[in-house]
């Protein structure tokens, strides 16, 4: 909310005021939409209006206390900002720390295994490990389209489900192998990124973007509606399983553990699966990086700095334009299908707009045309929400030991931007807000104070949050730190020296 | 023959509520270039504003005489979303001027994001049914081939009228949108002229607002029934009406809307309902590609 003041800081007086001018605000903008709830009559199932004035209550006083916090926060003298060049990462550091990610990856699944055993490692290596691998390749996938040729594509999701309905219905009609729909699903997905891309690569960029949604909504409806083809919205199930090398994960002679002589787990077609998807997204980081370096790569970054100068150079928009957005929807395609075979059942649901900006939410916050950014950013985002689901440790890490959630995020916030006091003004406020309205004990004491206080509580189920938090950090991100969470660049050609710039020094032109 | 009047009549009201989102689109991008994608939900947030007010006039103030009810209801939608809207545009599109060309889209698809899930949250995920008002109906024709008309449509299409020419006088009578249409023509120049551009936007976003806020209570009124994922398909389709009727030109827009409205009534009615979405998710493609401009707008001309 850095913006609403003019000048910022000011005296006592001026920042009471404009505290209280947001308060008024917030007042107005709660006033229908969170004071009354719309409910049905349980006997006439008409509508009623439940009434929550606490509620308003509280986010008129969070916005009053946050508005003067943050206004306290940007009236402290300034610290000298980070210098501009970033430090230069050696190339040794740099390759050591992609090593050790590297061998992490590798080991997380004996790893897990060995501490947790057979059983209790599943959850993490299927709904963890494999879950985020998922999206890291679909962001490593978007983000050469998005981060690295400056194409924004709402519609990314469409390729995934093109993808997925490759291999399921190759694999449901012609009977044929993970491994030989896998290149033809992936082709298949570029066919179409080429035939949306020729005629739509020429537009300008917003306007490809919503040429993109258009075409994901339209492939969901076909699939929705084209019951004798797709099976329609109740989906396709029972999509033949993973083999090794013809081996199924079966506890049945002439299965993998059988032929090995291993005892039958259910754990080894998840290791199996985790170090496919492992493999195919490795695959997906290292075509970008090597293509980075070729003269598409290179013509892919200068189309997203300047499209202008580009043209003017000789540099054939149209099919630079092209050939990443095929290649991304290649990327696409494949993990379309990793999807497909390890869910073993497939429906539109799965394609919504929704999908496609949580991969845009991952390339961005992640920092665009990173990707080690995009890594993370999928382990942030898909990994957090996952834990979210677990109401206990939900639960522990707020209620029974939130100061040291506070002072982690306070951490890992203030190192990522450096903006210590902002942060520790919004974490106060937030934990406080989360106290009011989350905490039991306080609950129950306001409760015993007033009876009716339980009729105007949140229901606070943190699932629900998901998209809220989404769009929230969507937006954050490009007010506070547009480039992303890792937003240094390394250039793939340098003079003597290799040299790592800051993002804030890339100006994109307006091409 | 009854059957295609009547779909031109149904296909008219519904293209008026396109026209009025559309309106918002493309004012929009007129004045800084940028979809603002989080329109479809403003609308969607008006709609709920509509319908809380509403519920809130007739249930508990006990208000029985619904023209004045529903007039109320208008007003209030129109200045609580237009606050809302104002309080976006400074919160997130404002600091992102001057910052890269993808910024504010993303911003604003972010928003869009935010705005559905907060209404989820604030206010349940099911659909809110409204009892149903304006009932009485108008029928002409011989037995058998009647043709109806509801009086809620007849409401429709006046509001929407009185709107657009009150509208209209605004943008092309008053120093106000003179300093519209001054900004969106050369925004440096128009500053160095004494137009307050940063004031000037605002006020587009919260002109913008308020039609779509009209729009929703509309919407309310003739289907019934809101959905916190309502502003997804009407505001894309009310975009693809401002794209086809030429982008950052108003009676484009509304030209586009009623367009829209038609085409998609008519594919229900005599192809297809389950792809009147595809159809209208077509047209917006085929358009771009072929006529960027659209029906009504300017070429567009590349500065360097």
């Amino acid at each position: 909310m850095t913006s609403i003041a003019s000048t910022e800081g000011g005296g006592l007086g001026r920042r009471l005021q404009e505290s209280l001018a947001a308060a008024a605000l917030t007042l107005v903008l709660c006033v229908p939409i969170i004071l009354f709830r719309t409910d049905s009559d349980q006997n006439t199932g008409q509508l009623q209006l439940i009434w929550r004035p606490i509620l308003v209550a509280v986010f008129v006083v969070i916005a009053f206390v946050g508005r003067f916090l943050l206004l306290t926060a940007a009236a402290a003298p300034k610290l000298e900002k980070a210098a501009v060049v970033a430090k230069p990462r050696s190339a040794a550091a740099s390759q050591a720390l992609n090593l050790g990610g590297l061998a992490f990856l590798l080991l997380f699944p004996p790893v897990t295994v060995a501490l947790l055993g057979g059983g209790g490692a599943l959850k993490w290596i299927d709904s963890y490990g494999i879950q985020i691998l998922i999206y890291v390749m679909l962001g490593w996938g978007l983000n050469i389209v998005v981060g690295l040729a400056g194409l924004l594509d709402l519609g990314y999701v469409a390729f995934y489900a093109v993808g997925a309905y490759s291999y399921t219905l190759l694999a449901t009609t012609f009977h044929l192998s993970f491994w030989i729909c896998l290149p033809i699903a992936g082709i298949l997905a570029a066919t179409w990124g080429m035939i949306l891309g020729f005629p739509v690569l020429r537009l300008r960029g917003d306007y490809l973007a919503i040429v993109t949604l258009a075409f994901g909504e339209i492939i969901r409806t076909v699939l929705v509606n084209w019951t004798d083809f797709s099976g329609g919205g109740a989906g396709i199930s029972s999509i033949p399983k993973i083999t090794f090398f013809g081996l199924v994960f079966a506890d049945r002679p002439g299965g993998f553990d059988d032929f090995f002589g291993l005892e039958y787990a259910p754990i080894h077609s998840k290791l199996f699966l985790y170090y496919v998807i492992l493999g195919l997204a490795l695959l997906t980081s290292f075509v970008t990086i090597r293509l980075r370096r070729l003269p598409i790569g290179r013509a892919w970054e200068a189309l997203r700095e300047d499209e202008i100068a580009c043209r003017s150079l000789g540099v054939n928009t149209t099919n630079t334009k092209l050939t990443a957005f095929a290649l991304g929807a290649f990327f696409g395609g494949l993990a379309g299908s990793f999807f497909a075979v390890r869910q073993g059942f497939i429906s539109p649901e799965s394609f919504t707009f929704n999908e496609s900006a949580t991969i845009l939410a991952i390339v961005v916050l992640g920092g665009m045309g990173s990707q080690i950014g995009v890594a993370l950013a999928a382990v942030f985002l898909i990994g957090g929400f996952e834990l979210l689901r677990e109401l206990d440790l939900v639960h522990w890490l707020w209620f029974d030991s939130e100061i040291i959630a506070s002072v982690v995020i306070l951490i890992l916030l203030g190192l990522l931007t450096r903006r210590w006091l902002l942060w520790a003004a919004i974490i106060v406020v937030a934990d406080a807000a989360i106290i009011l309205v989350q905490d039991k004990v306080f609950a129950d004491q306001l409760a015993a104070l007033w009876p009716g206080f339980y009729s105007y509580k949140l229901d606070i189920d943190p699932t629900q949050y998901r998209g809220l938090l989404f769009g929230l950090a969507m937006v954050v991100m490009m007010v506070v730190r547009p480039r992303g969470f890792v937003s240094t660049r390394a250039p793939s050609i340098f003079l003597k020296e290799r040299k790592s710039v800051s993002g804030d020094l890339v100006k994109e032109g307006h091409g | 023959m009854a059957n295609f009047l009547q779909q031109l009549i149904n296909g008219i009201t519904l293209g008026s509520i396109y026209g009025l989102i559309a309106i918002g689109y493309s004012m929009v991008y007129g004045i800084i270039g940028m979809i603002n994608f989080a329109h479809g939900d403003v609308f969607m947030l008006s709609a709920f504003i509509a319908l809380i007010v509403f519920l809130f006039l007739t249930k508990i103030l006990g208000l029985g005489f619904l023209p004045v009810a529903f007039i109320v209801v208008l007003i209030f939608g129109m200045v609580l979303t237009a606050v809302w809207n104002w309080t976006i545009e400074r919160l997130a599109y404002r600091p992102l001027r001057g910052s890269f060309r993808l910024a504010p889209l993303i911003s604003a698809i972010g928003m869009s994001t935010f705005l559905s899930n907060f209404v989820q949250v604030a206010q349940g995920p099911r659909n809110k049914p409204v009892p149903p008002m304006f009932t009485q109906i108008l029928q002409f024709g011989e037995p058998g081939h009647e043709v109806t008309l509801q009086y809620r449509q007849i409401v429709i299409v006046l509001i929407t009228a009185l709107l657009l020419i009150g509208f209209w006088w605004l943008v092309q009578k008053t120093n106000l949108g003179r300093a519209q249409r001054a900004t969106e023509q050369d925004q440096k120049m128009a500053s160095l002229m004494g137009v307050d551009v940063d004031r000037t936007i605002s006020i587009t976003f919260i002109i913008g607002a308020a039609l779509a806020a009209v729009a929703g209570a509309l919407y309310m009124l003739y289907y019934g029934v809101v959905n916190f994922a309502d502003g997804f398909l009407p505001g894309v389709k009310a975009f693809t009406a401002a794209v086809l009727g030429g982008i950052g030109s108003l009676p484009g827009a509304v030209l586009g809307g009623l367009m829209i409205g038609l085409i998609e009534v008519m594919w229900a009615a005599y192809f297809s309902s389950d792809y009147k979405d595809v159809a209208a998710f077509s047209i917006l493609a085929i358009t771009l590609i072929f006529m960027p401009s659209g029906i009504l707008g300017r070429p567009e001309i590349e500065k360097v």
